[in-house]
């Protein structure tokens, strides 16, 4: 029978069916973070249960971490003890712990790939919706709840019934100044934030295979912002060229048998998909959102499109545009903006630094922008300033942070003050996400680059 | 964590017409930093529900006397964005025990079957019959019937019959979750592990 990239991962994982129900769903690899397992690891105790695999967990703390100051005591009292259980629990459990301070450390999408736990045909599991990034390998990575995440320490197991399938093709080789996440809230804006609720998404065609693995990572991460349980894209020669010789992937022998496996990972010709879209590179410009969900995106230099265009509840669209500060009709470009973010699972790569790098070089920083410069990892870190990135970034007036989430959920100090203006390449635009009453513009890291050195929504084309 | 079985819920609901409501609303990231499942009602909605300065906001529905009960009824997609199980444990806090929509997020549904609140998925047209319904008098009630997975506005004036899969039927009836399942069977996964390497 012909199958489907995902089936052929999902298929191999099952251990047993169930009967009009879900199918028990092997978990190869499970990551973890402060915030949403606390109460799982509770749930072990309580029922007396250890973790049944512990070499296949691995924890990082992200999530509600500083991104000043490490060294130093985390002044909430509520983010320490969070970040204390964590620590406690995985040394309670013998698990791979990269706390707050480790060389290791980072944002939980941005560590896994970095160390080769991310691994082509795996299944991956983590308590956090943007688990999908680990899919850019060709690995089935969904987010779960934190009764899931109890479910896999225990167990291994996730419950779960099979998705249904789709497959999103771009075809073409995109235009200047149009990057990875211009592309992905493109296709957003195209389906809308449910429209591939339901669905496990393959992307195809040449956008995808021209990618590097930090793009195809931006691509697969925002699966979830259109409803997806996850997106990705079959193993080549790039994905094995990246993750050959990481910390945790095969070696030797072992390495040539995975590689056998491997190459089998792609959709057989002939196999069906659920649903199919396609698209043309061509059609993709650099995108803005300007709404309060990621499905509210257009090119940068269109008009917000008027409520008797749109589907969906009209009361919902003015509800957000009003929360926005913005009107039907409104020019996005020219707009001033007041904080600008470049980081997150999403862009917080070294690529995507690169990328920002290259349109502040030689400008300064405007001065009604409040810069924050987040890397995903200290490994992310650590090449910003091999790559003589930082100098650029400090000539241009930019400080750097220290690696965390940052921004992108505001569960830290890094919050957008009521009112304000974000530009920020991160994952979510939805009301107060960066901080009670902030006002989140999804961008690329050019489109970011742009506004923090003019101050204001401008298309990066003009600057490159 | 173990959770109340659910049967039949007959109550009043509270109507919350908006499209997309995401987890991120439901319950804002800086409450999440609790180590034990407790106290979340006090946050769900949160930013709808309060002002900065934590007085009422006196428009948004969970502060309108009028509206109360055991059902909440939400616009289209349902539970989009982070997975945080924190919302459906607010929901379940503040004492929901069911939500009604056209259409869910999907890690929202399971999150909320993994708790014991039922996620309803009905027509579009019930939904809209629903709203206005509840909008004309807000003591309309709703009738939730797991077993026979039909759900009934007010009097028998309308029902309509809602899908879940026959596993987690049982589990919420008998209020069983999936760990108990899943430790019977050790034994199988022990030995797919052994053929899975790492």
């Amino acid at each position: 029978m012909k199958q489907t990239l995902f089936d052929k991962v999902w298929d191999s994982h099952v251990v047993e069916s169930i009967n009009k129900g879900p199918d028990v769903l092997f978990i190869d690899r499970h990551m973890v973070h402060e915030v949403t397992s606390p109460v799982a690891f509770l749930g072990l105790k309580n029922r007396k249960l250890s973790v049944m695999y512990p070499e296949r967990t691995f924890a990082t703390a992200d999530h509600n971490t500083p991104t000043i100051n490490q060294h130093l005591p985390v002044v909430d009292p509520l983010s320490r003890n969070q970040l204390k259980a964590l620590e406690e629990n995985a040394n309670e459990h013998g698990i791979t712990y990269w706390g707050l301070g480790h060389e290791k450390n980072g944002i939980v999408h941005v560590v896994g790939p970095e160390y080769g736990i991310t691994q082509p045909g795996a299944t991956i599991v983590c308590g956090d919706s943007h688990t999908s990034t680990h899919g850019a390998f060709g690995a089935i990575a969904f987010g779960i709840g934190t009764s899931e995440v109890e479910m896999v320490l225990a167990t291994q197991c996730i419950m779960q019934s099979k998705p249904k399938k789709m497959r999103i093709t771009v075809n073409g080789s995109l235009n200047k100044g149009v990057t990875p996440k211009d592309v992905a809230l493109f296709i957003i804006s195209k389906l809308t934030t449910s429209g591939a609720t339901g669905y496990f998404v393959e992307y195809a065609g040449e956008v995808f295979e021209e990618l590097s693995m930090e793009g195809r990572m931006t691509v697969c991460n925002l699966s979830i912002e259109m409803g997806a349980r996850g997106g990705m894209i079959a193993p080549d020669d790039k994905t094995f060229e990246y993750i050959k010789g990481r910390e945790f992937t095969p070696k030797g022998a072992d390495w040539d048998k995975s590689m056998a496996y491997w190459k089998t990972l792609h959709t057989d010709n002939m196999a069906t998909f659920d649903k199919e879209f396609i698209f043309n590179a061509s059609e993709i410009d650099p995108m803005i959102t300007f709404g309060t969900n990621p499905g509210m995106g257009m090119s940068i230099t269109k008009p917000i499109p008027a409520a008797s265009e749109i589907q969906g509840s009209k009361t919902t669209y003015e509800k957000s545009l009003e929360y926005m500060g913005y009107k039907e009709g409104d020019q996005m470009v020219g707009k001033q903006i007041d904080y600008v973010f470049i980081g997150s699972c999403t862009n917080g790569r070294i690529e995507d630094f690169r990328a920002f790098a290259s349109i502040v070089r030689g400008h300064k920083r405007a001065k009604n922008v409040t810069a924050w410069l987040v890397p995903g990892s200290h490994k992310v870190l650590n090449s910003i300033k091999e790559e003589g990135l930082l100098d650029i970034f400090e000539n241009a007036e930019f400080k750097l942070r220290e690696p965390g989430c940052s921004a992108c959920l505001a569960m830290n100090d890094d919050k957008v003050p009521s009112g304000k203006y974000a530009v920020s390449t991160s994952n979510r635009n939805f009301e107060g996400r960066q901080g009670p009453g902030s006002r989140t513009l999804l961008a690329s890291p050019l489109v970011a680059a742009a506004a923090a050195i003019t101050g204001e929504i401008t298309d990066p084309r003009t600057l490159i | 964590m173990p959770y109340d079985s659910f049967n039949i819920l007959t109550s009043t609901a509270i109507p919350l017409p908006i499209e997309n409501v995401d987890t991120d609303q439901i319950i804002p990231a800086r409450f999440l930093k609790a180590t034990e499942r407790k106290g979340f009602g006090e946050n769900l909605f949160r930013d709808w529900r309060f002002n900065q300065d934590d007085s009422p906001k006196t428009d948004f529905i969970l502060n309108n006397s009028a509206y109360k009960g055991k059902i909440l009824v939400g616009g289209h997609n349902f539970g989009s964005g982070s997975s945080r199980e924190h919302a459906a444990w607010a929901i379940y806090d503040y004492g929901f025990r069911s939500v009604v929509s056209s259409f869910f997020a999907d890690i929202f549904r399971n999150n909320c079957l993994n708790v014991g609140v039922l996620p309803v998925q009905v027509s579009v047209e019930f939904l809209s019959q629903i709203f206005e319904s509840i909008e004309q008098d807000p003591n309309t009630t709703l009738t939730v019937d797991l077993f026979n997975q039909k759900i009934t506005l007010g009097a028998a004036e309308a029902s309509e019959f809602f899908e879940i899969n026959s596993y987690k039927k049982e589990n919420l009836l008998n209020g069983y979750d999936d760990i108990d399942y899943l430790s019977n069977i050790k034994t199988d996964i022990q030995k797919f592990a052994s053929t899975t390497p790492l």
